[in-house]
């Protein structure tokens, strides 16, 4: 009982403190907008309705990657700096509760960020046929995932600034290696054993298969690559913080 | 370990490299005291203090927390004790109010119970008027009240302060002082990490000298002061020159060295204590009056000087740096 209202209030804390601060909201609902303007755009200038649906899941997955890896990093990174994360840290709660409240703060964040996309493409053309509740499962999941590259990078970094410079040094190849804007099998052959290092490539895949009926891999395939990259991804994390934190 | 010992240091090693902040040191803290590790800056204070709390990995050595090993269960101590650090680092964006429940949260504290308590600790703290201003715009003094506050919403059994009252105002100095002898009242066990003597003196009930990672010595101050003069000295201050009746006294009194001071004073030092009224009446009968006669006594600052080897100049310094704190 002790942890979970633990857990709650240090959910409940980022979620007023950090996510719903108008500069963030503004983020998540301005970020994927111009995303989606761009890509409207960019065909000679003309607006391409069409492609909306077409260009979906690599919005989604590119919103919550953004969403998520920064704002963990930066929150983290932030409250260790003023010392308040050793609060945390010295709460009597498993550390493994502590962080999985901040993770939840991040990923919470990252799955609204994904929606914005979703609602503007709802208004300008048919979703119809979109299997929505599995949509939400894969945006969870791709959610988690980079929640957690967020976290790994938050441990490593001192600085604010450092975090933010570590988080684009996977983001933006993410955004051309894992088949959001460009298909992994479109990518020169050489290129293509490291998307598929890559957890977003599964969840992109998975966007495909629910919003455009069409995937690469296997959903089964997907959905188990990423629950294990999450467990990995969780467990190096604790062992980082158990390092690194605790001196 | 006995009963009354509730926190016990054994041979407690920390090394970051080649550097050993904290050098094989043993000490125990009984319940419902006020335990002092005093030295000056860089000494090895806090990250005693952060081993003892499950912030820090001992290199070597144990941390007993009524009976608890706190490197193997580092959340069980920590739901019995108390943590002020030395900043004040609570969430400047949440008000005075909000940052205590939340703090009382993360001690799984029921929402009516954290409530009450935070109400009940801006009272104590004095505190209510600024209960809803944020955090970051309270003053040094305020937010060093409130961290503490925060540390104890909890009602810890153990409390440890590091360096609680640097760089604050003299008033929220005092009411720091004040608080700390009322938790010792209600069975309050407090470990405080302090450079100023004075404080130490004021609050502690046994203090332990950190000096380069290493305790220098500890005990009562009264056992500290003993340490370095074994003995009582009378300083009596008379009428007149004493010089022609110190010969005298001094065959009269024979358990006690007499010397000569300026002033019109001189002293009587001796293992055993003094009895003052056969010297005074037989002065009186020589025909001198004692306008004064007091117990010499060394302060702690000269029994630190003295057993550390630093000057209190350091410490002096190391106030400035602090702030007023005094």
């Amino acid at each position: 009982m002790r942890t979970w209202i633990a857990f709650w209030n240090i959910l409940m804390k980022d979620v007023r403190n950090y996510y719903l601060k108008p500069p963030n909201i503004s983020w998540g609902i301005i970020f994927p907008l111009s995303w989606t303007l761009m890509q409207m755009l960019r065909s000679y200038g003309d607006v391409n309705f069409a492609e909306i649906r077409r260009l979906l899941p690599g919005l989604i997955s590119m919103s919550v990657l953004f969403g998520t890896t920064s704002m963990l990093a930066v929150t983290i990174t932030f409250e260790r700096r003023g010392r308040s994360f050793e609060r945390l840290l010295l709460a009597p709660i498993p550390i493994s509760a502590m962080v999985a409240a901040k993770l939840s703060g991040a990923v919470i964040f990252g799955m609204f960020n994904a929606f914005v996309p979703a609602i503007l493409a709802a208004l300008l053309v048919d979703l119809a046929g979109v299997k929505w509740g599995a949509v939400l499962g894969a945006v969870f999941l791709i959610a988690l995932n980079s929640t957690l590259l967020g976290l790994m990078i938050a441990v490593s970094a001192r600085e604010v600034f450092e975090a933010q410079t570590f988080s684009n040094f996977f983001r933006f190849p993410m955004l051309f290696l894992c088949g959001l804007f460009i298909p992994v099998t479109s990518l020169p052959v050489y290129l293509r054993p490291v998307s598929f290092l890559l957890p977003l490539t599964y969840g992109t895949d998975l966007l495909n298969r629910w919003i455009l009926g069409n995937s690469m891999l296997p959903s089964e395939l997907c959905i188990l690559v990423l629950v294990g990259y999450a467990a990995g991804l969780f467990v190096i994390c604790q062992y980082n913080i158990q390092r690194k934190w605790i001196l | 370990m006995n009963d009354q010992e509730v926190v016990v240091v054994k041979n407690l090693t920390k090394r970051y490299g080649n550097l050993t902040a904290v050098d094989n040191i043993s000490f125990s803290i009984r319940r419902g005291e006020i335990f002092g590790l005093l030295g000056p800056n860089g000494a090895g204070k806090t990250t005693t203090i952060n081993m003892m709390i499950g912030l820090a990995r001992p290199t070597a050595g144990t941390v007993l927390i009524k009976g608890i090993d706190v490197v193997k269960s580092p959340k069980q101590v920590q739901a019995i004790i108390g943590i002020v650090p030395d900043e004040s680092n609570l969430y400047g964006e949440m008000d005075g109010f909000e940052n205590l429940c939340f703090c009382g949260a993360l001690y799984g504290m029921s929402k009516a119970a954290r409530e009450r308590r935070a109400r009940e600790l801006l009272e104590q703290f004095h505190l209510a008027k600024a209960g809803k201003r944020p955090f970051r715009a309270y003053s040094k003094g305020m937010k060093r009240r409130l961290t503490i506050a925060a540390g104890i919403i909890h009602q810890p059994e153990i409390l440890f302060l590091d360096e609680p009252t640097t760089g604050i105002d003299v008033e929220s100095a005092r009411q720091i002082r004040q608080l700390l002898l009322d938790l010792k009242e209600k069975g309050t066990t407090v470990l405080i990490t302090t450079h100023y003597i004075e404080e130490a003196e004021r609050v502690c009930d046994r203090i332990a000298f950190m000096v380069n990672g290493r305790i220098a010595a500890k005990g009562t101050v009264s056992e500290l002061m003993d340490s370095i003069t074994p003995g009582h000295t009378i300083r009596l201050t008379a009428d007149r020159d004493l010089t022609p009746f110190v010969k005298e006294l001094a065959q009269r009194f024979a358990i006690c060295t007499v010397e000569l001071q300026e002033n019109n004073g001189l002293t009587l030092t001796s293992k055993e204590r003094i009895p003052l009224s056969p010297i005074l009446q037989y002065l009186d009968g020589l025909g001198v009056s004692i306008f004064e006669a007091r117990e010499l006594r060394p302060t702690l600052e000269d029994v630190f000087v003295k057993i550390t080897g630093i000057e209190a100049t350091v410490l002096d310094t190391e106030k400035e740096k602090g702030g007023l704190g005094k």
